[in-house]
């Protein structure tokens, strides 16, 4: 560690700090780019003009929208999320419980797609221009073309509805085995993992053909040694540090895929929290579930940066 | 196969026009059909969009309704013939926004230089590290979804990463002598970046229009599957797909057809892409 990594790696936080205030702002913006009257809305038609003023006082509708912005933000810095139009609930309280069960989903996702996806996209990269590597290749465009609610659709039409492997679009909150909970897990995982693996595998694909193109590479192969140890000794080392960015990357594909998975699936998770608020205009919830989505994302991606600069040995 | 076509091409270049090979052929006929279809859709369809045809709810495939009928008795293929507007029409005006946008950015961004630039790069790089789907979540509670403001999100959602594209070409090509003498010349930034770097990126820029415009479709159905895109009685392929998903547990046809539509569509644009000569898209390397 030398001062300027250290200085490369602070400033790297910074930026992403940075970034979120910006999102923040943003976020704001949006939300608020209407003027349709909350309180209007809140309390219905048939409020009277007193009732909807002294709401819009009470919830300083009345202040000027930089200031309800510096309120907002300081809220949620004290932890201080504000309260759900919906139900009159705190934001805070909704959300907890539905943040664990998403980092459930997307933990059980990780797990069962890392491996899998690691090993096909280096595995077509040692065979590079083989029918197994164009056959790999092509279908990760496939999957990546198409929308997640077409895999999990066809998904459930296989497993659920022919093969009658798995219960459908259902999700039962009462778990009595493991297998249980096995087969309720088995379609949203599935599904969640065909997402992120085709970005997974092309990644690691494309820093694997990165690394074997390397002088040294040739050099190994030029001494004469097996295949499998000019990839497993010579590149797969080199590529460690592209492929963990890779990984890091892709699962900040999960964000999206698990927006439409959770509503398919009606998985109580954050997501379809979000998505039924937004059906709802329950701004303030909105505003609280787009900043946790936001600072998710922007922690993937940052961590995935500063293992960037980690792996590369020029900055040691 | 496919590289070897590319480089026969890319190794003469005297000969004229752009040649494909057969990939890049059927991916051309399936995206120019639909642009057939969405153009022509009140003239092809074969049941009126709205009329109930069958008796039966979910119908199966047959003579009569080709792709079954879907939750009310009416004839799919002719919903799908006529979603294609609704898909094709939103995503191209997104997809012009965001390029047209970005792209004259992103230019300006490369060709001008200091303040400007850095301030508008990380306000854009803080703007696309916002996900696309929850970008868009939040901007349609916030405006609402006419198709109008619909086609505004998409892009300005995709703006960003137009304007990056742009703005890493327009770079290179910024640093060549012929805009230096252009400059020196005392040409202003609109002839700069019309005359000058416009024609020497135009390539890949083509190349990203088309994968930009494949983002569009799949975030502009993800959202009308989730009910938040184009809103009943009009029905984009994603919102075919929500409005029929009761049909699933019975198999029924009208659940996958639309699925199928968007699939077809853009994996055609994307091997479009991917076969494209190579003397057009890797030019920005």
């Amino acid at each position: 560690m030398n001062l300027h990594l250290l200085s490369l790696l602070g400033g790297r936080l910074l930026v992403a700090l940075l970034t979120l205030l910006i999102v923040s702002f943003v976020v704001f913006c949006a939300t608020q780019i209407l003027p349709g009257d909350v309180a209007e809305v809140l309390l219905g038609q048939a409020a009277t003009p007193e009732a909807v003023a002294g709401l819009r006082a009470a919830m300083h509708l009345n202040d000027p929208a930089i200031l309800r912005y510096f309120r907002w933000l300081g809220g949620m810095l004290t932890g201080d999320f504000g309260i759900s139009y919906a139900n009159n609930r705190p934001i805070a309280e909704l959300v907890a419980g539905r943040l664990g069960n998403s980092l459930q989903l997307a933990a059980a996702t990780a797990l069962f797609s890392v491996p899998i996806a690691l090993a096909l996209g280096i595995t077509s990269a040692m065979l590079r221009g083989s029918v197994y590597d164009r056959s790999v290749t092509m279908a990760t465009i496939m999957v990546i073309s198409v929308p997640e609610f077409m895999i999990a659709t066809a998904g459930v039409l296989i497993f659920a509805v022919w093969l009658k492997w798995l219960p459908a679009l259902s999700f039962a909150r009462d778990v009595h085995s493991f297998g249980e909970m096995l087969r309720i897990y088995a379609m949203p995982v599935f599904t969640l993992s065909f997402v992120i693996s085709a970005q997974m595998i092309r990644m690691s694909r494309a820093a694997v053909v990165e690394a074997l193109n390397t002088p040294y590479v040739e050099m190994a192969q030029l001494k004469g040694a097996s295949r499998p140890r000019v990839v497993l000794r010579h590149a797969l080392p080199n590529a460690l540090g592209p492929i963990v960015n890779a990984v890091a990357l892709s699962l900040s594909y999960l964000l999206g895929g698990v927006i439409i998975v959770e509503t398919i699936f009606n998985y109580p998770g954050i997501a379809k929290l979000m998505v039924d608020a937004v059906s709802t205009r329950d701004l303030p919830l909105i505003q609280s579930c787009a900043m946790i989505f936001c600072a998710v994302y922007l922690l993937l991606i940052t961590t995935a940066d500063v293992i960037a600069i980690l792996s590369n040995p020029k900055l040691r | 196969m496919a590289i070897d076509a590319a480089n026969t091409t890319a190794a003469s270049p005297r000969r004229a026009g752009y040649r494909f090979n057969l990939t890049g052929w059927i991916s051309l006929i399936v995206i120019l059909a639909w642009a057939a279809v969405a153009i022509l859709a009140p003239y092809v369809t074969p049941h009126g969009i709205s009329d109930i045809v069958d008796t039966d709810y979910f119908g199966p495939m047959s003579l009569q309704f080709p792709l079954g009928t879907d939750y009310l008795g009416r004839d799919m293929l002719s919903r799908i013939l006529f979603g294609a507007r609704y898909t094709v029409g939103i995503s191209l005006a997104a997809t012009l926004i965001a390029c047209t946008i970005g792209v004259t950015l992103g230019m300006a961004a490369a060709v001008t230089g200091g303040w400007f630039d850095t301030a508008l790069s990380r306000f854009v790089d803080a703007l696309s590290s916002i996900p696309s789907k929850l970008f868009a979540l939040v901007a349609v509670a916030g405006v609402g979804s006419s198709i109008p403001v619909l086609m505004l999100i998409l892009g300005i959602i995709y703006t960003p990463g137009s304007y990056r594209f742009a703005r890493a070409l327009a770079v290179n090509v910024n640093t060549a002598d012929f805009v230096t003498v252009a400059r020196i010349r005392g040409e202003k930034l609109s002839y700069l970046i019309r005359a000058e770097i416009l024609p020497n990126i135009i390539g890949p820029v083509l190349a990203d229009v088309g994968l930009r415009f494949v983002f569009i479709v799949l975030l502009l159905s993800g959202l009308s599957f989730l009910g938040l895109g184009v809103q009943p009685p009009e029905a984009d392929w994603g919102s075919l797909v929500r409005e029929n998903i009761g049909g699933l547990p019975f198999g029924a046809p009208a659940v996958m057809a639309p699925s199928f539509a968007i699939a077809s569509l853009t994996i055609a644009v994307n091997m479009l892409i991917d076969n494209l000569p190579q003397k057009i898209r890797d030019r920005s390397e």
